[in-house]
């Protein structure tokens, strides 16, 4: 377990880096700079000699391995710079966003997998049956929804003509105003986990060791439980570890869309504005977030199947 | 004429509907919950550091400017100030400032916080996007480039009268109403904190703001102005999303939206939806710029052409849904120098043949138009003209950028032609500089546009001090746009917000609809908001 784990670390930094240089390099080709987003509604704002002052200032002119190398170094010590655009310091504005964040990624996964996983389950148990057409039904179409018009829908629904829950917003942070982003966000994770969780259980249920423990006159029970379900879960908790890293940035849309003040919208507003410090800074937490969330996948390989432990 | 007499007849209207609001007496309480439509965060709540239209929208209710836009007068109205007077040349201006107005700490205002205020937004170092502003004082520009540190244009007469020497002979309403000039507390302001604990001498003071959500603010009971403010919170919420706004506004959870072209057809044809609607002829001219320094549109011939070879009223009746008036030259309606005689050009592709024949170009040319995808004013406008222009031989090859560098580009000189929404106002002598020869590209002459007889318009009237006669040049100046047609005039914005029944006292600003005084805008009994 160790082993993997300093693996895993170790891995961490030139992914990072490897990350980092190339929104650098996209930057760096990308038209307009930060004077695009301090020129608003054709406002021009900012006096040019002042601009070019603003650039040197900034490190702007300098050559861009210079500057990359300048970053990264900020970075190991926890300086993110600071943001062209609110002048605050980028730990600071991710900081507030990232509780939201983690909140409606959480809650996404969770309805994810509750629903996905045991839909797959009951599918695959009864392959051909209503119960299984009824799901596959779903999660192709959970898979091909447009996460924008079907959370417009649950807005219409839960919140215009039901009226249960608020269309959109933070409020206190509570479960009313989470509910319909983070179904929103995670129907595509669900379908997509309904539909493995189906196939890998159907592989395992025709597997020879699944056939032996029946012929050893095992309970239908005992081999789901004690078989099936142990050896499905691998392919289960890859996929969810890889959907669970990559929701964080695929929040942007539902987060724009429900006004949820996570690291997605600041994400989207600071590409906007071209603010470079505040674009790296929520690259960097998303990517982080997305290793952490794979290292406890890898970790939890090793707990479900102990084949992996001595390779 | 039809369109202006339209237009009139609007104004009346929102006019009328004032008259009609002011025989209610306002309610005390309640709150009104704003929205924010322009992005998914606010970019600061330090005023001076943001010129941006949304951050505008909170600091309309937390900090106030010298002066203020007077929607029903449609002009500058002195705010922090009971008087001025101005020196005989012009370039002095002794303000009587209120002995009345006390920051949200306690604190009374003096002359010294508007001179720290201004002299802070000066710093060079910072790059402050007032700075546009405050470089009219004598003295300011020496500040921002470190050669001094006070402001020698600014003195302090007592802790009421503030003398204020311009390097020009302008109406100084029209730089220092700017949210991004707002005067401030500097006790508060060296602290450290200030965006995240922004105080100021505004109706409402800070309360909460939720990063990416809202900002929450409550009644100052000093504000200055008796009576007021009559809401107890006022609460301005995020919302980017049109849609979303859309279902929020019907599921009465805000009380304002603001409208874009389907949403303003649908609300409009809704029998208790087009109830609540306040429309107004924003100052925002939407325009092709042609970059003059490019051939062919150093052609006068050529631009004249183009303007009378697009159907523009057809674009604006099908494509922007009505949510616009068509342009007859650069200075919008709300401007005192508008010339509501004129006729916008006509739609004319015989002429516009004629034209670039006598231009040399019988069989037409190829054209590069930068675009970005806005769905007023962007691709779906050009893909609109692109078979308009083809009639005359011309073709249009769109090169689609984001909004964002928009400017970028056009300071730059990389266009050959542009189609992008300008800001038009409310000075019209500034405005129309964007067109002086003398005037640099980076600061708004992206055409590169040079007429000896507009120039000397220009010069003239910023020598007069008569603002009558100063208006009738620029007028000629703006008409003189018209017939050179430094630009495709395609339309005015009409800015649209929906309120909720229960709202009253919203103001039609032409500077921007979302902001609101909100210390004259109070809710009756019927709202649902707690």
């Amino acid at each position: 377990m160790l082993i993997v784990l300093a693996r895993r670390l170790a891995n961490i930094v030139p992914t990072v880096v490897a990350v980092m240089a190339l929104v650098f390099l996209l930057f760096s080709v990308l038209p307009g700079s930060f004077i695009s987003g301090m020129n608003e509604d054709g406002r021009s704002t900012i006096d040019p000699a002042v601009m070019e002052r603003m650039r040197k200032e900034m490190g702007l002119d300098d050559p861009l391995p210079e500057r990359f190398a300048k970053y990264m170094i900020n970075v190991a010590t926890g300086d993110l710079g600071t943001s062209f655009r609110t002048r605050e310091p980028v730990t600071k504005l991710i900081g507030v966003r990232v509780w939201p964040s983690l909140k409606l990624v959480f809650a996404a996964m969770l309805f994810a997998i509750s629903v996905g996983v045991t839909l797959g389950f009951l599918a695959a148990l009864r392959p051909g049956s209503l119960i299984d057409t009824a799901a596959m039904v779903g999660a192709i179409s959970g898979l091909s929804l447009s996460q924008f018009w079907f959370g417009l829908m649950l807005m219409y629904l839960f919140a215009l003509t039901l009226g249960w829950l608020p269309s959109f917003g933070y409020g206190d942070g509570g479960l009313r105003n989470l509910i319909l982003p983070a179904v929103a966000l995670g129907v595509g994770p669900m379908a997509l986990l309904a539909r493995t969780t189906r196939a890998a259980v159907l592989d395992v249920l025709n597997a020879d060791f699944v056939r032996t423990a029946r012929s050893k006159g095992m309970s239908e029970r005992r081999v789901v439980e004690w078989h099936v379900l142990r050896n499905a879960l691998v392919l289960v908790v890859t996929i969810v570890g890889l959907q669970f890293g990559s929701l964080m940035g695929q929040a942007v849309v539902v987060e724009k869309l429900f006004a949820w003040p996570g690291v997605g919208s600041l994400l989207v507003d600071s590409v906007f504005q071209r603010d470079m410090p505040a674009v790296q800074g929520c690259i960097l937490m998303i990517v982080l977030f997305f290793l952490f969330i794979n290292t406890l996948v890898d970790l939890a390989y090793v707990a479900i199947d102990p084949r992996i432990r001595y390779r | 004429m039809r369109k202006l007499a339209w237009l009139a007849a609007a104004a009346i209207a929102v006019i009328g509907a004032g008259a009609a609001e002011a025989q209610q007496t306002p309610r005390k309480g309640g709150v009104l919950r704003m929205t924010a439509p322009y992005s998914a965060s606010f970019g600061s709540l330090d005023p001076h550091t943001t010129p941006r239209a949304q951050d505008d929208i909170v600091n309309k209710a937390i900090h106030r400017t010298l002066y203020n836009w007077d929607t029903a007068g449609n002009k500058l109205a002195l705010e922090l100030a009971k008087s001025v007077s101005t020196s005989a040349d012009g370039l002095t201006h002794t303000f009587k400032l209120r002995d009345d107005v006390v920051f949200h700490n306690g604190r009374k205002m003096t002359a010294d916080d508007l001179i720290w205020s201004y002299t802070r937004i000066m710093d060079g170092s910072k790059g402050y996007p007032a700075a546009r502003y405050i470089r009219i004082i004598k003295g300011a520009v020496d500040v921002e480039k470190g050669q001094a540190k006070e402001i020698s244009g600014l003195k302090k007469v007592d802790d009421f009268t503030l003398e204020m020497t311009l390097t020009d002979k302008v109406e100084p309403g029209y730089y220092f109403f700017a949210g991004s000039t707002a005067i401030l507390p500097r006790e508060e302001v060296e602290k450290g904190n200030f965006a995240s604990a922004p105080v100021g001498l505004g109706p409402f003071k800070f309360k909460e703001h939720v990063p990416g959500s809202r900002v929450i603010t409550e009644q100052f009971d000093k504000f200055y102005k008796a009576g007021k403010p009559y809401l107890d919170r006022y609460e301005i919420l995020i919302m980017a999303e049109a849609a979303a706004r859309d279902v929020a506004f019907r599921n009465k959870e805000i009380d304002t939206s603001i409208l874009g072209p389907a949403q303003y057809v649908a609300y409009r044809a809704d029998p208790q939806l087009s109830k609540g609607i306040l429309e107004v002829a924003e100052m925002f001219t939407r325009a092709i710029t042609f970059n003059h320094d490019a051939k062919p549109f150093d052609d006068k011939r050529v631009r004249q052409a183009i303007n009378h070879a697009i159907d523009a009223d057809l674009i604006v009746k099908r494509l922007v849904k009505d949510k616009a008036y068509r342009a007859t030259s650069w200075l919008p309606p709300s401007s005192a120098a508008f010339d509501k005689s004129f006729k916008p050009y006509a739609f004319d592709q015989a002429k516009a043949k004629k034209l670039l024949t006598e231009a040399g170009f019988p069989n037409g040319f190829e054209w590069e138009l930068t675009t970005s995808q806005n769905e007023s004013w962007g691709l779906p406008i050009v893909e609109a003209i692109i078979p308009m222009l083809d009639k005359v031989g011309i073709k249009v090859k769109p090169k689609l950028v984001e909004a964002t560098v928009l400017t970028e580009i056009l300071m730059k000189g990389e266009h050959k032609s542009l189609i992008s929404s300008n800001l038009t106002g409310p000075d019209s002598l500034a405005t129309l500089r964007c067109f002086y020869s003398k005037t640099p590209r980076t600061a708004c002459h992206y055409t590169n546009y040079n007429n000896p007889a507009f120039d000397n318009l220009l010069d003239a009237a910023a020598k007069e001090g008569d603002m009558a006669k100063r208006n009738d040049m620029l007028r000629q100046a703006n008409n003189l746009l018209y017939e050179d047609a430094p630009v495709w005039f395609f339309n005015y914005n009409k800015a649209v917000l929906a309120y909720q029944p229960w709202v009253h006292g919203l103001q039609a600003n032409p500077t921007e609809i979302t902001h609101q005084y909100p210390e004259d805008i109070w809710v009756d009994a019927s709202s649902p908001a707690k």
